[in-house]
């Protein structure tokens, strides 16, 4: 079976060790319990002759404001492997993490590249084990010794495999776009061009995804993670300089106190580095 | 169905579809189409309904989307650890049970209703139904999903016993394209597969191969 988590397994059946805490909690804040700040995204990926493409915009919002304008959407999971990550910030920052590192020691166990389709099992296993309560839509990309991968794992853990998908509260602006444009055996250029449209056509049609947009290339030869590959061309110029120089709080007074510290015990441990 | 809103709308993915599996002599004949719905909203318009089980056995999928792949893989795993163990190939009967087993202890949290079918060396080809809430029974001909209620109709007046392979691959060919003429939930291609004691062959019938029935 595959090691999704190397160090302990996880316990069988569904998991509601929080729902106690989560219960209390909602009555502590009374009516305003804290919105997790949503990536409301537009993600994109394209399996083209040599590899695979992955695009995103870098908008992360919290209801109606936008709390990072230069989000990474794009997460490292392995040398070969990134994945595009839409729906709740930290669900999606965090499960990502988690399987770049037991991707990780499994690599250093086994002396094996980790293979995309392992990556996408480990993340099914874990999102349906979670039964829809981790809000991760992500989108899987990948170059191993089988060939160009492209996978889409969905929040209740399903799981598609498609040459081209797009995902986020933008995928149906950015999937025009890749259902028109997409052909087999692209070329780099015209399969980076594809993928700028698709999140572009999301970052002009969908509130909440803009700003920049972010590609990845990943190849046999390695990976080009362009971040970013394409500026906002709705830029706001400073108006004055927020920067304080030094002296412009005045000291009035200045006082010092030494504090008298005294050694009450001192124990000698040592250390066997046989 | 179980569209849980967590932190606004999360929906999950669901094969509210058309499938079907009809016994001939020598082996069977499975059909679905390919929509699987988020909403209205069609999350995936070329999905393959049809899971391999093991070397002979395949299931059709329908229901939530999530939950039937992980039924699939629970079961592909346990049956192919009994098929070693055995050292032989594994009966149908024991697949749609190890189905029947998971579907009917979870019912309270599944979606699933899954048609089993296979080719083995004792009874030859067999489709076996178990549909949502884990029952099981075999049948010579059984249909799914959404788009089924429309088609129960044709499938009684057109099935006969003792077909031939390839009258079987017309009338499951037929039959999905009149469930996804009328059902909203049901679309895109038809994907077929015939399993008999030789092997496994797949077919794909594109949007505008399939045969047309509406005059108007």
């Amino acid at each position: 079976m595959a090691l999704s988590n190397v160090l302990h397994a996880p316990a069988a059946g569904f998991n509601f060790d929080h729902a106690a805490r989560n219960a209390e909690l909602e009555g502590l804040f009374d009516a305003q319990i804290p919105k997790p700040v949503k990536t409301g995204t537009t993600i994109a990926g394209v399996v083209f002759k040599d590899g695979v493409v992955l695009g995103a915009d870098t908008r992360a919002t919290s209801s109606e404001i936008v709390a990072d304008k230069m989000c990474s959407k794009i997460h490292y999971i392995a040398p070969n492997i990134y994945c595009c990550g839409a729906g709740t910030a930290a669900d999606t920052e965090k499960t990502t993490e988690l399987l770049s590192s037991n991707l990780t020691i499994f690599s250093l166990n086994s002396g094996r590249n980790p293979r995309v389709v392992m990556a996408v099992n480990i993340l099914q296993e874990m999102l349906y084990r979670y039964h829809g309560q981790i809000g991760a839509s992500l989108i899987l990309g990948g170059v191993d010794c089988t060939g160009n991968h492209l996978y889409t794992v969905g929040p209740y853990g399903s799981v598609n495999t498609m040459p081209y998908l797009a995902m986020g509260s933008g995928d149906l602006a950015a999937l025009g776009i890749l259902e028109d444009g997409y052909k087999p055996d692209l070329e780099l250029d015209k399969a980076k061009e594809l993928v700028r449209a698709a999140i572009h056509a999301g970052v002009m049609n969908d509130l909440a995804s803009g700003n920049n947009i972010d590609i990845c290339v990943l190849t046999r030869e390695g990976v080009d993670h362009i971040r970013p590959y394409q500026v906002s061309q709705y830029k706001d110029k400073r108006k004055t300089k927020y920067k304080y120089g030094a002296g412009t709080t005045a000291v009035l007074t200045e006082k010092v106190v030494p504090v008298k510290l005294e050694v009450v015990e001192e124990t000698v441990q040592r250390m066997d580095t046989a | 169905m179980d569209s849980v809103p967590v932190n606004g709308v999360l929906r999950s993915r669901l094969i509210e579809t058309t499938i079907m599996a009809l016994e001939y002599d020598g082996g069977v004949v499975i059909g679905a189409d390919s929509r699987t719905t988020t909403g209205a909203y069609i999350a995936n318009r070329v999905t393959d309904k049809l899971t391999p089980i093991h070397d002979r056995i395949f299931c059709c999928r329908s229901g939530s989307a999530a939950d039937t792949q992980a039924i699939a893989d629970v079961v592909t795993y346990q049956l192919g650890f009994h098929s070693i163990e055995l050292d032989e190939p594994p009966l149908v009967e024991t697949a749609a049970n190890l189905f029947r087993a998971s579907c009917y202890r979870y019912r309270e949290e599944l979606t699933a209703g899954i048609l089993v079918a296979g080719w083995d060396r004792r009874k030859g080809g067999q489709v076996y139904c178990v549909p949502i809430g884990g029952m099981l029974v075999r049948q010579p001909v059984s249909v799914g999903g959404s788009g089924s209620s429309y088609i129960y109709g044709f499938m009684d007046s057109n099935y006969k016993p003792n077909m031939t392979k390839d009258q079987c691959l017309e009338l499951t060919a037929a039959a999905v394209s009149l469930a996804m003429e009328r059902d909203g939930s049901s679309g895109g291609v038809v994907r077929l597969a015939s399993i008999s004691k030789d092997g496994v062959e797949r077919r794909v019938i594109l949007g505008n191969q399939l045969p047309k029935y509406s005059t108007h």
